[in-house]
C-alpha cells in the first residue's frame, strides 16, 4: 500500500517537473511537507531537487518550526525561499487582535499569491491531502488555477487514468497534489518506515498551555496575551498538525514515539483538522479561502 | 498488507449515492467526533432527511452540492475494514456531470451502480454502465437502493435485476452481484438485513471486502513510458518512469519507441536507490549500457516483444466539452507522457447510451460516446486499451482553451489509407508531369494576415510562369469566394476550409502543377494534415514571418483595425493564437527583406 502511494506520488512529482516551466514545491515544515520533500528527492535521485522550496512565513510559527526548517536547508543543501507579507507585517497584522480569518488571508492567502507572481511559478507543489476535509476531497490532482490562482470547484478538468492536462495559458498556473490519495495514518507510517526527520512538536511532552474554547493552545513566545489571571499550565501535549501557534491546538498525548503516534492516529476519535482553528471560521471555509487561492 | 479495492459508485440522480458511501463510511467508524457534530449542524441546515441525520453531506462537500442537495462532482474518500482498504470515489449522477463521473470511474477497479427501486432501470444506468464498461472496468455491483420504500418485495428486487441483465448482457462485464439495500437505513449494507430472509447473498460491504478483481497480467512484457530524463551530471543518464506492465532487472534487453534502437539494462534504480528488480506499479529510473537517443514520450519496453507505433487508429470517445467535436480540427492528444498534435479525422458513429445503437454523426457533443478515427502528427507507442490502461488511453486537449475535451481508447491501429480503394489510373502523376517538364509541389504560404504571403505568392507565380512552368494559385480569399464559400469563420469550418484546399492543391500535383497556396493556416495541426497528403518532398511548407506589429501597421485590409473594435471575432493574432511552424522548409523574413528577395530565396532555396 504504501509502495503504491509512493510510485504514485513520485510519478506526479515527476509528471508535474517534465511539463512545468517554473516548479516550485510549497513547504509548510510540517509532517506531510516532511514526507512530500523526501517523496521529490527520490524522485530524482541521484539528481538534487530540481526546483527550490518556498516557506510563507506569517512570523507566528511555532519557534520550533523555524529551527527546524533552518536545520533541513543547511543539511539538504536544498534552496529555500522565505515571504512574508511585509506589508501587512508592517501594519502589525497579527491573529489575536484582527482575528484568525484577516491574519489568514493575508499573511497566508495574500503572501503566497505575492510569492507566486513575485518568481513567477507557473506550478506549486502543495502536501494537501483528500482525506483532511470535505473540500479538498473533491480537488484534482493537479488542480487548475485561473488567472489571480483562483480555483472554480465547479469547473475542475476532469482527471482520468494517470494522464494529467498540465497545458495551461500565460498567467494560469497549477497547483499539484502529490499527496491527494495518503491518508493521516499512511503518513506516520511512511515517516516511520523512512526515519523522516520531523518537527519534536509532533511528539508528546511537557508543554506550556492554555484552555481556550475547550482546546489547549501552546503559550510560544511573549506575544500571546493572557486573559487577567490566566496562567499557563504544563501539561504533556503533542500536534497533529502544525500552524500558527496561536491558531493550532494540541492535543493531549503520551505518545512520545513514532509508533505510538501510528497507533494513537489509527484509534483517533476525532479528525486531525479539529486542531486547526480557522477551519471553523463559518460553512464551507474551507472552500472559500481555496477559490480565493490557499492552498 | 491489506489489499487495495478502489470503487465508484454511479448511477441516476437522487439514487441515494453520496448516502450509501456517507453509510459506509459511518458504519465503518470512519467518521471522527468532530465531523459528526459538524454533520449534525450541517444536516438541521441543508438535510434532506428532517431531523434525521443526512449521511449525504458527509461526502458532498462543495457548498453548490450542499445547497443544492446534488453531487457536482466526484469526491474521493478513503475507509478500511480489517479486511481491506477502500478508495471510494462518489460520482455525481447527473447527466451534465458525466465527465466528473468518468473521472472516478477511469481508475476503478469496481463500479457500484445504484438503482433506485422505485424507479428501476433508467437513461443515466444505462449511461454510466456503458460508461464504467467503456473505461474497463469489468465488476458490477447493482445496489437496488430505497428497498425499504418497497416494502422489501423481492418481486420488485428480481424484475429490476433481470431487466438490468437484459440491458447489460453485450456489455461483458465479469461479474454483476446485485444486493437489494436501502442506504438511508443501512439494511445489507454493513450487515444481513432481518427484510431479506429470500437474498441469500452477502451485505455490500462483505461482498466488497471479499471480491476479487486482480486480472493483473503477471506475465505482461515489459513496458515503461519515459517521463523525464536524468541527467544530473555527464556520467549519469537515467530514464525516469512508471512501470506500465512486466518486470525489469538489470541485464535485460530492452527496446526504445518509436526509434526502435536496441539496449541493454545498466541498473534498475527503484525509490532512492538501486534495486535488483521492479516490477508494474512501481516508478523507477533506468540506466542503460549504451548511449542511446531516449526522451520523454517514448517507450521502454522488452526487446522481445516491443509496443507497436502508430500514428492512426479507432478509438471511442468520451466527449467531455461544452464546444461539440468536429472532424478535421486540431487537438493535443496526450497519450502516456507524450503529447502530440491530432485530428480526428472521422467519427465513424455516435452510440446512443441506451439501445447501444450506432447513429450516424457528424459531430459529437457534450457527454456523447463516440468511435471514431484519429491521425498524429508523429507516430506514437501505444498498446490497445483492452490490453494496457496505460498505454491505451490518451485525451484530447482543446488548443485554444487548454480544456480536456476527450477521453479515449484504443481499440486498433489503422493502416493508411488501407481501407481504401483507390481507382487505379494508367496515366499517373509522373506522365502527366514529364509532359510538363516540372516536378509537381504544394508550396504551401503560411503566416499571419498582413505578412506578406499574397504579395510574395503573386511575384512567385508570375516569375515560375516566365519561365515556362505550370502553375495554379489558391489564395485564401479567392477561395472564400468559390469552392469554399459555403463556409463561415467558426472553428469546423475553419478546419474545413483548410481541409479543402489541402485536397485541391493535392490534386492539382497529381495533375502535374505547382501549386502556390497562400493561407493563414494558424494550427501546426492543420499544416500537418496538409502535409500528410503528399509524397515526401512534395509538401513545400514556407513560412512568412513578419511581427504582428508590424503586420498590424500594414494592415492591407484594415482587418487588425476591425478585430480591435471587436467587429472580427477569432482573428488570428488578435485573439486566436497563431502557431508558427516548427520545421518549415523555409523561412522568409518581409520586415527585412524585399519581397522580390524573397521570391528569390523560394526559387533558389526550393529549386524550382
Amino acid at each position: 500500500m504504501l509502495n503504491e502511494l509512493e510510485s504514485d506520488a513520485i510519478e506526479i512529482i515527476r509528471e508535474a517537473m517534465a511539463t512545468a516551466a517554473r516548479p516550485v514545491m510549497l513547504y509548510s515544515i510540517g509532517k506531510d511537507s516532511s514526507v512530500m520533500l523526501r517523496l521529490a528527492q527520490k524522485a530524482f535521485w541521484p539528481a538534487p531537487l530540481p526546483f527550490p522550496l518556498m516557506h510563507i512565513d506569517t512570523t507566528w510559527k511555532f519557534r520550533e518550526m523555524i529551527e527546524f526548517r533552518d536545520c533541513i536547508e543547511r543539511e539538504t543543501g536544498v534552496r529555500l525561499i522565505v515571504h512574508t507579507n511585509r506589508e501587512a507585517l508592517a501594519q502589525g497584522i497579527n491573529p489575536f487582535t484582527h482575528g484568525s480569518e484577516r491574519h489568514t488571508d493575508l499573511m497566508k492567502t495574500v503572501a503566497l499569491k505575492q510569492a507566486l507572481d513575485a518568481h513567477g511559478f507557473d506550478l506549486a507543489f502543495g502536501g494537501a491531502r483528500r482525506d483532511e476535509e470535505k473540500s479538498r476531497a473533491k480537488e484534482r490532482v493537479f488542480s487548475f488555477r485561473a488567472p489571480g490562482h483562483r480555483w472554480d470547484p465547479k469547473a475542475q478538468r476532469p482527471e482520468l487514468w494517470n494522464l494529467y492536462n498540465t497545458r495551461i495559458n500565460p498567467g494560469e498556473s497549477i497547483r499539484v497534489f502529490p499527496l491527494s490519495n495518503w491518508t493521516e495514518a499512511d503518513i506516520w507510517q511512511y515517516i516511520e518506515q523512512e526515519h523522516i526527520p520531523i518537527v519534536p512538536l509532533y511528539f508528546a511532552k511537557l508543554r506550556p498551555v492554555v484552555p481556550r474554547g475547550g482546546q489547549w493552545l501552546m503559550v510560544d513566545d511573549e506575544r500571546m496575551p493572557l486573559e487577567p489571571g490566566e496562567v499557563p499550565q504544563m501539561r504533556m501535549v503533542r500536534f497533529r498538525t502544525l500552524g500558527c501557534y496561536p491558531l493550532t491546538a494540541a492535543i493531549e498525548s503520551q505518545a512520545t514515539t513514532l509508533a505510538e503516534i501510528v497507533r494513537e492516529t489509527l484509534y483517533a476519535r476525532t479528525s486531525e483538522r479539529q486542531g486547526r482553528l480557522i477551519d471553523h471560521d463559518g460553512a464551507a471555509s474551507m472552500e472559500r479561502k481555496k477559490q480565493e487561492g490557499y492552498f | 498488507m491489506l489489499s487495495l479495492l478502489r470503487f465508484i459508485t454511479c448511477g441516476s440522480v437522487d439514487d441515494g449515492k453520496s448516502t450509501l458511501v456517507g453509510r459506509l463510511l459511518y458504519e465503518s467508524h470512519q467518521v471522527f467526533d468532530d465531523q459528526m457534530s459538524a454533520l449534525q449542524k450541517d444536516s438541521s441546515r441543508f438535510g434532506t432527511q428532517g431531523d434525521e441525520l443526512d449521511l449525504a453531506l458527509l461526502v458532498d462537500g462543495l457548498h453548490a452540492e450542499r445547497e443544492q442537495g446534488i453531487t457536482i462532482d466526484v469526491a474521493y474518500r478513503f475507509f478500511g475494514t480489517p479486511a481491506r482498504r477502500f478508495i471510494v470515489a462518489d460520482t455525481p449522477g447527473h447527466e451534465q456531470y458525466t465527465r466528473n463521473m468518468a473521472t472516478g470511474a477511469s481508475t476503478a477497479q469496481l463500479a457500484v451502480l445504484l438503482i433506485d427501486a422505485r424507479k428501476g432501470v433508467l437513461i443515466q444506468t444505462c449511461r454510466h454502465s456503458r460508461i464504467v464498461a467503456m473505461l474497463g472496468v469489468k465488476h458490477v455491483v447493482l445496489a437496488v437502493n430505497k428497498m425499504d420504500l418497497m416494502g422489501w418485495d423481492p418481486q420488485v428486487f428480481d424484475k429490476i435485476v433481470a431487466d438490468y441483465r437484459a440491458f447489460a448482457a453485450e456489455l461483458q462485464f465479469t461479474a454483476v452481484q446485485a444486493i437489494p439495500l436501502s442506504a438511508l437505513t443501512g439494511d445489507n449494507v454493513t450487515a444481513a438485513s432481518a427484510h431479506t430472509p429470500w437474498y441469500p447473498g452477502p451485505p455490500l460491504l462483505t461482498y466488497l471486502e471479499g471480491v476479487e478483481t486482480a486480472g493483473t497480467r503477471a506475465e505482461a512484457p515489459f513496458r515503461m513510458p519515459v517521463q523525464w530524463v536524468n541527467r544530473p551530471h555527464l556520467d549519469f543518464r537515467g530514464f525516469c518512469g512508471r512501470v506500465a506492465s512486466g518486470g525489469v532487472k538489470p541485464g535485460d534487453r530492452v527496446v526504445v519507441l518509436p526509434s526502435g534502437i536496441e539496449s541493454t539494462v545498466k541498473t534498475v534504480i527503484g525509490a532512492g536507490a538501486e534495486v535488483g528488480a521492479a516490477g508494474q506499479g512501481d516508478s523507477i529510473t533506468l540506466t542503460l549500457a549504451d548511449e542511446v537517443d531516449v526522451g520523454r514520450g517514448d517507450v521502454i519496453a522488452a526487446a522481445a516483444a516491443p509496443v507497436p507505433v502508430t500514428d492512426q487508429f479507432e478509438a471511442r470517445l468520451l466527449w467531455m466539452s461544452e464546444h461539440p467535436l468536429v472532424a478535421g480540427r486540431p487537438y493535443f492528444l496526450k497519450i502516456h507522457s507524450s503529447q502530440v498534435g491530432a485530428v480526428v479525422s472521422r467519427i465513424k458513429f455516435r452510440m446512443d447510451v441506451n439501445s447501444g445503437a450506432h447513429l450516424a454523426a457528424t459531430s459529437l457533443a457534450l457527454n456523447e460516446i463516440g468511435v471514431i478515427n484519429v491521425s498524429t502528427d508523429r507516430p506514437v507507442p501505444y498498446e490497445i486499451y483492452e490490453q494496457g490502461k496505460r498505454l491505451g488511453a490518451f485525451i484530447l486537449i482543446d488548443r485554444l482553451t487548454n480544456e480536456t475535451a476527450g477521453a479515449g481508447m484504443i481499440d486498433f491501429p489503422l493502416r493508411r489509407a488501407a481501407n481504401l480503394h483507390w481507382q487505379a489510373m494508367s496515366v499517373d502523376k509522373g506522365a502527366r508531369a514529364a509532359l510538363k517538364l516540372q516536378r509537381p509541389r504544394c508550396l504551401w504560404l503560411t503566416g499571419l494576415s498582413g505578412s506578406g504571403k499574397s504579395t510574395i505568392a503573386n511575384l512567385l507565380e508570375k516569375r515560375l510562369h516566365a519561365a515556362g512552368r505550370h502553375t495554379c494559385m489558391l489564395d485564401g480569399d479567392n477561395v472564400r469566394h468559390g469552392l469554399n464559400r459555403d463556409l463561415g469563420f467558426t472553428e469546423a469550418d475553419r478546419v474545413e476550409n483548410i481541409r479543402r484546399v489541402a485536397e485541391v492543391a493535392r490534386l492539382m500535383v497529381d495533375a502535374g502543377l505547382i501549386v502556390i497556396v497562400s493561407f493563414i493556416s494558424p494550427y501546426r495541426a492543420e499544416r500537418a494534415f496538409a502535409r500528410s497528403l503528399f509524397e515526401a518532398g512534395e509538401f513545400q511548407e514556407i513560412y512568412v514571418n513578419a511581427p504582428l506589429e508590424e503586420c498590424e501597421r500594414r494592415d492591407p485590409k484594415h482587418l487588425y483595425a476591425k478585430a480591435w473594435r471587436g467587429e472580427l471575432k477569432n482573428f488570428t493574432g488578435i485573439d486566436s493564437a497563431y502557431e508558427a511552424p516548427e520545421a518549415s522548409e523555409l523561412e522568409l523574413d518581409t520586415l527585412h527583406d524585399h519581397p522580390d528577395a524573397c521570391v528569390e530565396k523560394i526559387v533558389r532555396g526550393l529549386s524550382l
